[in-house]
């Protein structure tokens, strides 16, 4: 995986260190990426390197710019400025090119429904010109991983969703690409067929292919090597998750009560009170020095007549880091 | 390149065989559109509904409404009384056609001046009065022959010559102007024109929608050969729906075809290359199968009606006439219609052919331009 120097420092500040150096050989750098829709600034300056065999998350809420950043390195989306570089390939100067080492499988990954799983394998092969033992091989190993063997004659069309996607995947797998996009790949899909899916990501990931993909979940955020937290369409911080963690200021309280929203309204806006986030029935509060904080909370929600059964610090997850790092900024 | 533009062929009549409804979709709006057209597009007008007033009561006037009687061009559904009868009649649509003798009919042909007939229309369907007035006007001619054929120097006076010049028509091509000799061919290219654009847009506005064309996009496919692998299918389909109908007129309709099918076969080619472009070009400037289904609408209508089809492209404005210079269907009509009914060959028909080419190259060229913009 990575090494490299650590990047501590005011986390609130956006000129650390994005890119994190990599020892091992980078496969997809983009530099300097702006893309503009009318007024609207989607993607504005983006810098990044991956490195083989990472898998590389871009998180950020909806209209951070993560589709548009996966459609310009896939080449189908023209950027206005910067570059975009994918095995040793310019895209932006030859796409065409670019398209053999990659593949790109966006959320919803185009499959002929009228056609059946073995014949959407069959046709995405082909464009590629796989051969036919290669496309064979691949095909029935990949299927096997997806959990698809049994399903070669049925029609794409009558899939679940979970299904569909990973014959999406196995589509985008069918030619050995060297880089490997996913747009919310499991957006809508079951826990069974999530785990599948990230079976074949880390196998693939083994064999020295380079991964990036975008996601809205959290816990799938903390499974990749490295993650690029965006913010209207800007990377504002990129690291592992492990680091990111460690950036994030203040310590973790998770607190236990029955009645978490009275909760929240209590401490919202105390001192030493970094933030408040409600995580089903616990509340995640981050505060400045927890050995002075705690007592006080417990005092104040005493106040408030809020019942709690716990207080514990806890080990921040990439959701509260998230909320952390892009909440403070929205208020800095 | 042939091995993707190969897999996109498969996958196209793949996907045609798979869709069970495809050849029945293809095939019969084609067959009853043309039963259809093939029947009801006729300018010949068949019994009119009249309303007949005689107010001269004589032996002329008689004579004179009998002339309509006979023939089955005109149905009496009225002899009325009075002049308020015959508003009525036409006011309630009973009848569309209401002839008036007036009072002194019979004593103004018998003292050799012209005697007035009235003849009331209902001028809301304009086409039908037309051609009625043009029959009406064909039997009092009749009429008035008829009568100084069977009176001669009446009275000691000499007959009148009413006609100086006798009009005798042998039109050519079609000797018995039957219009449905004009109308067959022109509605077999306006089908195709039809069926061939919504076919290419829907099929690609289709993948866009599903999102299948992003997807092939970012393999090494060129988008000329998705263009290809997308449009030879419906050319091949447009052929073979030409000739079907084609078969269809003959046969069924017995419109003669006297010219060469290789001209016949020229001509729909490069109709269909500039419809296939048409579509294509559609499809650029619709990301939804409803945009398409808009602007097919928008489109396609105006092209059939600005085609010359029923509408005479002479008698149009002029902006509207330019308008056609663009318009595929103008060309084409030209084309079947002589190489059904003419027989003549490339020597008359290339300024038509040439205007073809041009427009399927022109279109082709910026839809191919524009596809590529809409990828973004």
């Amino acid at each position: 995986m990575t090494s490299g120097e650590i990047t501590v420092g005011n986390p609130v500040r956006t000129d650390v260190d994005k890119t994190s150096a990599p020892s091992a050989p980078v496969t997809v750098r983009a530099h300097g990426l702006s893309k503009s829709f009318g007024a609207l600034k989607a993607v504005n300056n983006v810098d990044f390197t991956v490195t083989a065999g990472e898998i590389f998350g871009l998180v950020g809420p909806d209209g951070a710019g993560k589709t548009t950043i996966m459609r310009m390195l896939a080449g189908v989306l023209s950027a206005d400025t910067g570059d975009i570089e994918v095995d040793g390939v310019d895209v932006t100067a030859d796409p065409e090119q670019a398209k053999l080492h990659l593949s790109y499988m966006p959320q919803r990954f185009g499959l002929y429904e009228d056609l059946t799983v073995a014949e959407n394998i069959f046709f995405y092969g082909e464009l590629f010109s796989v051969s036919r033992t290669d496309r064979l091989v691949r095909s029935q190993a990949l299927l096997k991983a997806a959990g698809l063997a049994d399903f070669q004659k049925r029609l794409a069309g009558q899939l679940s969703g979970g299904m569909k996607q990973k014959l999406g995947l196995i589509c985008a797998l069918i030619h050995t690409p060297r880089v490997l996009l996913l747009d919310e790949p499991t957006t809508g899909v079951d826990p069974v067929s999530r785990r599948e899916f990230w079976g074949i990501l880390y196998n693939l990931r083994e064999s020295g292919v380079t991964i990036i993909l975008s996601t809205a979940y959290m816990d799938e955020a903390e499974r990749c090597s490295r993650l690029a937290l965006l913010h209207a369409g800007e990377i504002r911080y990129c690291d592992t998750p492990a680091r990111l963690k460690a950036t994030m200021p203040g310590v973790l309280l998770a607190i236990i009560s029955s009645n978490p929203r009275a909760l929240r309204e209590a401490l919202t806006g105390q001192t030493g009170i970094l933030g408040v986030l409600l995580m089903g029935d616990r509340v995640h509060v981050r505060v400045d020095d927890p050995a002075q904080r705690i007592p006080e909370i417990r005092a104040s929600l005493a106040n408030h007549h809020v019942e709690i059964t716990s207080i514990e610090q806890v080990v921040p997850g990439i959701e509260d880091v998230f909320v952390a790092l892009l909440g403070s900024e929205e208020t800095a | 390149m042939f091995d993707r533009l190969y897999v996109m062929l498969m996958k196209e009549f793949l996907e045609l065989k798979r869709d069970r409804w495809a050849m029945f979709r293809l095939i019969v709006p084609m067959i009853i559109q043309m039963l259809v057209f093939g029947y009801a597009a006729t300018f010949t007008v068949y019994h009119v509904k009249t309303a007949i007033l005689d107010l001269d009561h004589s032996q002329a006037s008689r004579s004179l409404i009998s002339h309509f009687v006979a023939t089955s061009r005109f149905d009496v559904v009225d002899v009325a009384s009075t002049q308020r009868a015959i508003t009525r009649d036409i006011d309630h649509d009973q009848a569309v056609i209401a002839i008036v003798i007036h009072a002194g009919f019979n004593q103004d042909l018998e003292n050799g001046h012209g005697a007035p007939l009235q003849v009331i229309v209902d001028g809301t369907n304009s086409n039908t009065a037309l051609i009625a007035l043009g029959y009406i006007n064909q039997i009092v001619t009749q009429f008035s022959a008829d009568r100084t054929g069977s009176t001669p120097a009446f009275r000691g006076k000499p007959a009148i010559p009413l006609t100086a010049i006798t009009l005798q028509y042998r039109p050519w091509f079609n000797e018995g102007l039957n219009d449905r000799w004009f109308f067959i061919p022109g509605v077999i290219g306006t089908l195709t024109l039809m069926q061939v654009v919504s076919l290419t847009a829907f099929a690609i506005v289709r993948e866009r929608e599903v999102g299948t064309l992003e997807q092939i996009m970012v393999s090494p496919i060129r988008p000329y050969e998705f263009i290809l692998g997308k449009t030879i299918p419906f050319f091949l389909i447009g052929l073979g729906d030409i000739a079907l109908v084609v078969a269809f007129g003959i046969l069924w309709f017995h419109i003669p075809f006297v010219g060469n099918p290789w001209i016949m076969l020229l001509g729909a080619s490069l109709f269909l290359l500039a419809a296939l472009g048409m579509g294509l070009l559609l499809s650029t400037f619709s990301q939804t199968q409803q945009q398409a289904f808009a602007l097919n609408f928008f489109f396609v209508n105006p092209f059939f009606i600005l085609s010359g089809f029923a509408f005479p492209i002479a008698a149009m404005p002029k902006l509207l006439q330019w308008f056609t210079v663009i318009n595929p269907l103008r060309y084409f009509l030209v084309v079947i219609r002589a190489v059904f009914l003419k027989g003549v060959g490339l020597a008359v028909l290339w300024p038509d052919m040439l205007a073809l080419t041009l427009l399927a190259l022109v279109m082709l060229a910026i839809s191919v331009l524009r596809f590529r913009k809409s990828l973004d």
